[in-house]
């Protein structure tokens, strides 16, 4: 990852740091520079934040403090296929957390978590807005509706 | 000043325009009940305690937070406002581990105290669970948070980030997971944190008390074996009778010594020996770097929270710090030797016990490197002011009856310098009094040793002072935050110092995180800092000896034992040396 380098070679911490710089000046610029390091990082672990710290001159647990505030911001790494389950109340109505327990089991891991290979991450949302296919969940940008439990296998194995 | 008309529960009256409704209603003799309330360090209107009624506005309203304005009217006691600050404070309780009977702040507790005024007689929301319970985090030497007993006040969050800079603790998560803890939820003692005690003298319930060495120092004066050596410093007996009812600011030094003598100790004597011994340490460091060239400006390094500070913030600055250790580690490093001889007593059998206002003492304690004077640690345990009041209360002594009694001889007897060593500025004047008489070789006339300009509780305080023909530029800093903004300014280049004295917490120790706490509703409105030091300058004056090198004691145990200041077994048994330490 590299984010600890005191000379910021690699081209990831360089690039935060260009963020940093044109960013720390203005009021209330944390939560931009933890946007733009998630997106560089794809999550935001110990590293990444401790170097906002050093660049920024804000406090460690002041970072710790709004990246666990907001639900956008992850301590652990996505997967490179990122399931979404919809946990709206229409999907879950419709037996949402039945398909949200079948991932769970058929991939051995919680939600927030990313599977051991680096394919799935797994997390729940709130309505995707695609109530009418109730139970729905995204991988990436595919939906899937109208599931039942047993089809989880199947899509998975897409992927 | 502007000002406003206002009305207060039909009361009217005329208040300066900014101020909040909450002062405005002090004025008038209105009390509004408050909890995360804390003058000018939390002002945040989390709690919902202090809500009163605002003609006109849509609903109830925060008084801490809402700034008055002209015509304003507010009623502090509808019904309405009753209800609503009821149901708040029932759904703070219903999360709250209500282990009032056990609990250490039981009688001194924010939250009890509310629960009573606002008559809540029933709680009709449930519990916590044990499996809701969150675990305790004792990691720390000095410092304990139980979390279950958290109401989210935020204080000791702002007091830590605002006023100490110290920064170590965050609110994290959100909703019903809200919680108060460090990056990445690591114990306590694995952050930055400096140990100061200041989130415990502003928690309003018993989520942060002191690692407690109470149950291993009644053990250690049951024990027949053991020579139990109680030292208090100088800032306990400027605290200690608010415990018992005492006035704050009424000085209470002999009942204090009579009621560590009534728990069934050996022997009393006063860490102002140590202070006094400090100061002919320190005032030779200080002399001969000056005359030799040496690392400029000396910094003291009485205050453990402030040396932990500057070993994870301003590791540069390690070789400015005197190496004297901190005048209860001397203490305790003379009386396992010097005095353990001289009495013929086993060290391995002394057992040092430090009543401090301090709750970094407490780890101080344990570092590695106060253990090389007797081949024991020199403090064997730490007590904070409370701990001691406490110990007193459990032993059934009537403290305010005691009579008053002196420190035992001969090591109780200090100097006014050594005294003063408690309040913000008083390590300076000790050691200015010393070396002005050193480098003159006379004896200043007492009314000349008087150093008024590093008197006082600001934050920062400086002065240029002439001894004996040499220019001394001086610099004092209580508070970490004003620590942190004088090094700042040095590291910039922009101010130049010979000595600087720094204490951890705001006023130096009398405003200790160990010492007796007072809720909001009083240290909001009363100057803690300036009501404790007065007993110290005020038993300064009354002493015989102002000076530390008049004391005859000091005198003693430089003949005997060290030969001179800084002498080589000096530096072995009082010297210590410190790490740098990471940020984080």
């Amino acid at each position: 990852m590299g984010v600890d380098c005191g000379n910021c070679s690699d081209e990831k911490s360089r690039k935060l740091l260009a963020v940093i710089e044109a960013e720390k000046d203005n009021p209330g610029s944390l939560i931009r520079i933890l946007h733009e390091a998630q997106e560089i990082y794809g999550y935001l672990p110990i590293e990444v934040q401790k170097f906002v710290a050093d660049n920024t001159g804000i406090p460690l647990a002041e970072i710790y403090g709004v990246v666990t505030f907001y639900a956008q911001f992850s301590l652990k790494p996505k997967g490179q296929n990122k399931i979404n389950v919809c946990l709206g109340t229409a999907c879950y109505v419709k037996g949402a957390e039945g398909i949200l327990d079948r991932l769970k089991k058929e991939l051995n891991m919680d939600v927030g978590d990313c599977t051991e290979d680096g394919k799935f991450s797994l997390d729940a949302c709130r309505c995707v807005g695609a109530c009418g296919l109730a139970p729905v969940i995204m991988i990436n940008d595919d939906c899937y509706g109208r599931l039942v439990p047993d089809q989880v296998p199947g899509i998975l194995a897409k992927y | 000043m502007k000002t406003v008309n206002i009305k207060i529960d039909g009361v009217a009256l005329t208040v300066p325009e900014g101020t909040t409704v909450l002062e405005a209603a002090r004025m008038a003799n209105v009390s509004i009940p408050t909890l995360c309330f804390l003058k000018d360090i939390n002002q945040i209107g989390a709690c919902r305690m202090c809500v009163v009624e605002i003609k006109g506005a849509r609903a109830l309203q925060a008084a801490c937070v809402y700034p008055v304005s002209e015509g304003l009217e507010v009623i502090t006691n509808s019904q309405k406002v009753r209800d609503a600050r009821k149901v708040t404070l029932e759904l703070i309780l219903s999360n709250h581990d209500r282990q009032c009977l056990t609990c250490v702040r039981s009688e001194n507790c924010e939250l009890q105290k509310l629960s009573k005024q606002l008559n809540v007689k029933d709680i009709r929301f449930k519990a916590l669970t044990d499996k809701e319970m969150q675990p305790i985090d004792n990691s720390s030497a000095s410092i304990v948070r139980n979390n279950n007993k958290c109401v989210l006040c935020r204080r000791c969050v702002a007091v830590c980030q605002k006023v100490q800079t110290v920064s170590v603790i965050e609110t994290i998560e959100r909703g019903f997971r809200t919680r108060i803890g460090c990056a990445f939820d690591k114990p306590l003692a694995e952050t930055s944190c400096v140990n100061c005690g200041q989130c415990i003298a502003v928690c309003p319930v018993g989520a942060l008390t002191e690692n407690t060495h109470i149950p291993q120092v009644w053990n250690a004066i049951a024990d027949p074996d053991k020579y139990v050596v109680f030292q208090t410093a100088p800032a306990v007996r400027a605290s200690i009778g608010e415990a018992f009812g005492l006035a704050i600011g009424e000085r209470c030094t002999g009942k204090m010594v009579s009621a560590i003598r009534r728990l069934g100790v050996d022997k009393v004597f006063d860490t102002d020996t140590g202070a006094d011994l400090t100061i002919m340490e320190e005032g030779t460091e200080l002399l001969n770097r000056i005359k030799n060239g040496g690392k400029l400006p000396l910094i003291t390094s009485c205050s453990p929270g402030w040396i932990k500070f500057c070993e994870h913030n301003y590791p540069d600055f390690l070789d400015n710090l005197s190496s004297c250790k901190s005048p209860h580690q001397m203490f305790g490093a003379v009386l396992k030797t010097y005095y353990a001889q001289k009495m013929g007593i086993d060290p391995a059998k002394m057992y040092v016990v430090s009543v401090m206002p301090c709750t970094a003492k407490k780890f101080e304690a344990q570092r590695e490197e106060m253990k090389n004077s007797s081949g024991y640690v020199d403090v064997d345990a730490v007590l904070t002011t409370r701990e001691l009041a406490r110990m007193i209360e459990e032993a059934g002594i009537d403290f305010k009856a005691l009579p008053d009694t002196d420190f035992d001889d001969p090591m109780g007897n200090a100097t006014g310098a050594g005294v003063i060593f408690g309040a913000t500025g008083g390590v300076m004047e000790a050691a200015l009094r010393t070396v002005a008489d050193v480098l003159t070789g006379e004896s200043a006339p007492m009314e000349k040793i008087d150093y008024h300009a590093v008197r006082g509780i600001e934050g920062i305080k400086e002065a240029e002072v002439e001894v004996a023909g040499i220019k001394v530029r001086l610099a004092v800093a209580s508070g970490l935050g004003n620590a942190r903004k004088l090094l700042d300014s040095i590291r910039a280049g922009k101010a130049q110092y010979d000595f600087i004295e720094i204490m951890a917490c705001p006023g130096g120790c009398v405003n200790g995180g160990g010492q007796i706490i007072q809720p909001s509703s009083v240290r909001s409105w009363t100057d803690l800092r300036t009501e404790r030091a007065k007993i110290l300058y005020d038993e300064d004056k009354a002493l015989p000896l102002r000076k530390s090198h008049d004391n005859p004691m000091i005198k003693e145990l430089y003949d005997e034992f060290y030969g001179n200041p800084g002498s080589e077994k000096a530096h072995h048994d009082l010297h210590t040396h410190y790490i740098a330490r990471g940020k984080y």
